[in-house]
């Protein structure tokens, strides 16, 4: 054993490592992605690693191999776990031979994410076992025992983080090598009566998981990282015995009018929420605390252990109230008088990440004390503080999408457009001043909602814009759709050769694997003529004059056509030598900074100025400037 | 020594850097650590900030209001934004360049950066500020702003790190053609953060 400063991501990865894992599959999503990540970088030579090409087929590819017998691990974030749901519901009934770990990463607030889902429902419609570490330590260890469950139950199992245990750095207790678990993997066997699903096996099976389940319950009462947390001393609640109002209460039973002892109140969380629970009882006093590593199956007998004698529960939990609602059940079941509080009785927000705050704050008015910390000095709510600025994500300075953007809004200025766009760095495309995304849902879908409005409204040029990992990902089928169902639409991929927002990953068009051997590239032009499509033009969004007349040019054809940008992202290559403002040129039009907004070009007072720090040189703005008043560096120091 | 320290700033100027660190060198001196930081859709340009906590008996990586020892702001405006995170007696170490975003260029809003530094001083006791702007022509890259700020964070006696200590970290995480540079960094910082 040795400690390592970790990532909770990071933490998951050596923990999968130190199990023995042979195979993890994946596609990025943020905070799920460093967990692939590191096994790759760490991979010890029996360890095979792949970014598939969408969560679907890398729940199908970890499915495979937990199939032969081996230990695998499939990571996605939390929406990515909708796309690969079909294949997920059925293996819940097949089950796995191999120990297979789901890491689903959760993002409440949400930080980067167009949901605020809760996998652990996803964990209770599928009937599948949930682990949901509270820290990176904790995320290193459950890894481990979450693998060995998959085996004793031949069940894929959820290990689901949220953002704050992804994305938090611990010193970390881990093993050394030596000390890795090395799994061998004995091959698939065939069976046909256990691996091809009918219905009759499913109804067989469905009897089997529900009795599994309450075994799992069981099970789970006992383990070690679902826990009573007693005070030291014994005393129901802390602080003045007042009652809750019943007016704020909202809950269905209230503390019996009769019942003259102070009301004895508990704590129940999971998760991140659990620490910040754990930091708030030092200055709030100290309840009973229920902590809950398992969320489903819940572990009933450990619950009910908590809730006897208790009179008040609060629960703590970010994204949908499980604790809540499972305590609120088990109390109706067993006719407990205990009042469970959380969300859905409006003690806690309903939507949004808790925060050391907003819990300290729910945990000190549950126990009604009205005395809060007091706010420091510096930051008195009556100072009022000056305008701070206000800084929405934008795409980088010198970003190919920007100017792709730019080309596609001149070429169809006073036309009537719809813009559907869709997920990566280009839904900051709706930024103004471009304001070129009016639609985004999700993966893929800008494709299908850009027919749909196509067909009610004939007379709109419809474009759908699609970054090439979101292309393979999601979006081949969409355009085969529109093809096969004579759409009018115009497609417009922006390839700047990577997956970027998730930190650059490759894709199929880069010709990369995670195991870093290079591959065919999978040419997007071939795939789209293949799919039938005559009219697929390609282009430099930089050449700003040739771009234009592209799309011009391929707009105005019938049926489906697409024009692909291709300029590499910003972040993967050299830049050039950056521009400057020529002063006695410019005419103070700010053209270039209406039109634009890249963040390399600034007000000097009155004068624009180009942020040399971010300028890559990209020379988009030399190239709209109406006085030639913006030229690279060299150019400029030649002129002067 | 318990110490939580928070870094802020706009995505891109380097605070991941910076908080890795501390904690490196936080952790060469066997004190237990954790941190938290923004990843996402934020570092586009976004605020961004570390919050780095060292000490026992800590459960969350997260550090709640009124609770940071200290608050480096890699940007005027985003120091001012984490001021309620400060704990009565708190330091605070800024830079004093403010980065206009693309929103306020647009809008010709007058953002200076200059109301912020004026801000801090009338409420913060404890403020070391650096011109950062300045200090990168002078050293002659812009790239050594993180490092400028953690001198200016030990030359303020709040961080409870020595030069030594950061030193030390740079060495074991940096590539060495980048030692130098950031030496000189350290020392610009400790000649030039001021008490205003």
């Amino acid at each position: 054993m040795h400690k390592e400063f970790l990532m909770g991501n990071e933490a998951i990865a050596l923990g999968a490592v130190a199990a023995g894992v042979n195979l993890v599959s994946g596609y990025p999503g943020t905070p799920s992605t460093e967990v692939l990540e590191t096994v790759a970088k760490h991979r010890p030579d029996q360890t095979y690693v792949e970014w598939s090409v969408n969560e679907k087929a890398a729940m199908e590819v970890a499915a495979g191999a937990a199939y032969a017998g081996a230990r695998s691990l499939v990571t996605m974030k939390q929406v990515g776990l909708n796309v690969a749901a079909d294949p997920l519901m059925s293996l819940a009934y097949i089950g796995v031979k191999g120990g297979m770990v789901v890491l689903v990463a959760d993002d409440p607030g949400p930080v980067s994410s167009q949901t605020e889902q809760d996998t652990r429902h996803f964990s209770f419609f599928s009937k599948l076992p949930c682990f949901d570490p509270s820290s990176a330590q904790e995320a290193y260890e459950m890894v481990q025992e979450a693998f060995a469950c998959s085996e004793k139950y031949k069940t894929p199992v959820f290990l689901r983080p949220t953002t704050r245990v992804c994305h938090s750095y611990a010193s970390v207790t881990v093993k050394d090598p030596d000390e890795y678990t090395v799994h061998r993997p004995d091959g698939f066997a065939k069976d046909s009566a256990r691996w091809v699903i009918f219905p009759r096996l499913s109804y067989q099976n469905h009897l089997k998981i529900e009795e599994r389940n309450v075994r799992l319950a069981e099970d789970f009462s006992s383990y070690e990282r679902n826990k009573i947390i007693r005070p030291a001393k014994a005393s129901g609640g802390s602080g003045s015995p007042k009652y809750l109002p019943d007016d704020i209460s909202g809950g269905p039973c209230g503390v019996p009018a009769e019942s003259l002892h102070a009301p004895r109140r508990g704590i129940a969380a999971g998760g991140i929420s659990f620490t910040y629970v754990m930091e708030a009882l030092k200055t709030a006093g100290s309840v009973p605390l229920l902590k809950i590593a398992t969320p489903h199956p819940f572990p009933e007998r450990l619950a009910l252990e908590f809730l006897e004698g208790l009179d008040e529960v609060l629960c703590i939990e970010e994204l949908d109230p499980v604790i809540e609602r499972e305590l609120t059940y088990l109390c109706g079941k067993y006719h407990l008088p205990a009042k469970i509080c959380g969300k859905l009785s409006h003690h806690v927000k309903n939507a949004g990440e808790n925060t050391r705050d907003s819990v300290s704050e729910d945990i000190h008015s549950f126990l009604a004390q009205e005395e809060r910390r007091a706010v420091p000095a510096a930051a008195a709510a009556s100072d009022n503080p000056p305008n701070l600025p206000v800084r929405p994500p934008v795409l980088c300075a010198g970003c190919p999408h920007r100017a792709s953007f730019y080309a596609v809004k001149t070429a169809m200025k006073g036309k009537k457009t719809i813009f559907c766009g869709d997920i990566g760095c280009y839904t900051l495309g709706n930024a103004m001043p471009l304001d070129m995304v009016d639609t985004c849902l999700c993966m893929g879908a800008g494709l299908g909602i850009a027919q749909g409005v196509g067909h009610i409204e004939p007379d709109t040029h419809c474009f759908a814009f699609v970054g090439d990992s979101t292309f393979f990902a999601s979006a081949i089928t969409g355009v085969v759709n529109a093809v096969y169902n004579q759409s009018d639409m115009t497609l417009i991929i922006l390839d700047n050769s990577t997956t970027a927002m998730t930190g650059h990953q490759p894709h199929p068009g880069t010709g990369q694997t995670m195991m870093g051997e290079m591959t065919s590239k999978i040419n997007i032009e071939a795939v789209l003529q293949g799919i039938g499509l005559t009219a697929v033009e390609t282009v430099d969004p930089l050449d700003l004059k040739k771009a234009v007349s592209c799309v011009k040019r391929t707009a105005e054809k019938p049926g489906v056509k697409a024009v692909v940008f291709r300029s590499p992202c910003i972040a993967v290559t050299q830049p050039a030598p950056v521009m400057h403002v020529l002063s006695e040129k410019c005419i103070s039009c700010r053209k270039c900074i209406r039109e634009l907004g890249c963040p390399a070009l600034i007000l000097n007072g009155d004068k624009v100025c180009i942020d040399s720090s971010l300028c890559t040189g990209c020379t988009l703005c030399s190239q709209l400037c109406p006085t030639g008043a913006i030229a690279n560096g060299k150019e400029a120091k030649s002129r002067e | 020594m318990n110490k939580n320290i928070i870094l802020c700033g706009v995505g891109g100027q380097g605070t991941v850097l910076a908080s890795k660190l501390i904690s490196a060198a936080a952790m060469s001196k066997a004190l237990p650590v954790m941190s938290a930081e923004t990843i996402g859709m934020a570092q586009r340009g976004g605020s961004v900030f570390s919050h780095v906590r060292i000490g026992k008996g800590l459960y969350s990586p997260m550090i709640a209001k009124g609770e940071a020892d200290i608050i480096i702001g890699f940007e005027p405006g985003e120091a001012v934004r984490m001021l309620p995170f400060l704990r009565e007696g708190g330091t605070v170490i800024t830079s004093s360049h403010k980065i206009s975003p693309v929103t306020a260029t647009l809008s010709g809003s007058s953002y200076s950066g200059g109301e912020m530094t004026a801000y801090l001083q009338e409420h913060v006791k404890k403020l070391f500020i650096i011109d950062t702007q300045k200090a990168c022509e002078e050293i002659g890259s812009s790239k050594v702003l993180n490092i400028l700020l953690l001198g200016a964070a030990i030359k303020s006696g709040a961080l409870g790190l020595a030069e030594e200590d950061i030193k030390t970290a740079i060495i074991s995480r940096l590539p060495e053609r980048f030692h130098e540079l950031n030496f000189k960094a350290l020392a610009y910082a400790r000649r030039h953060a001021e008490t205003p």
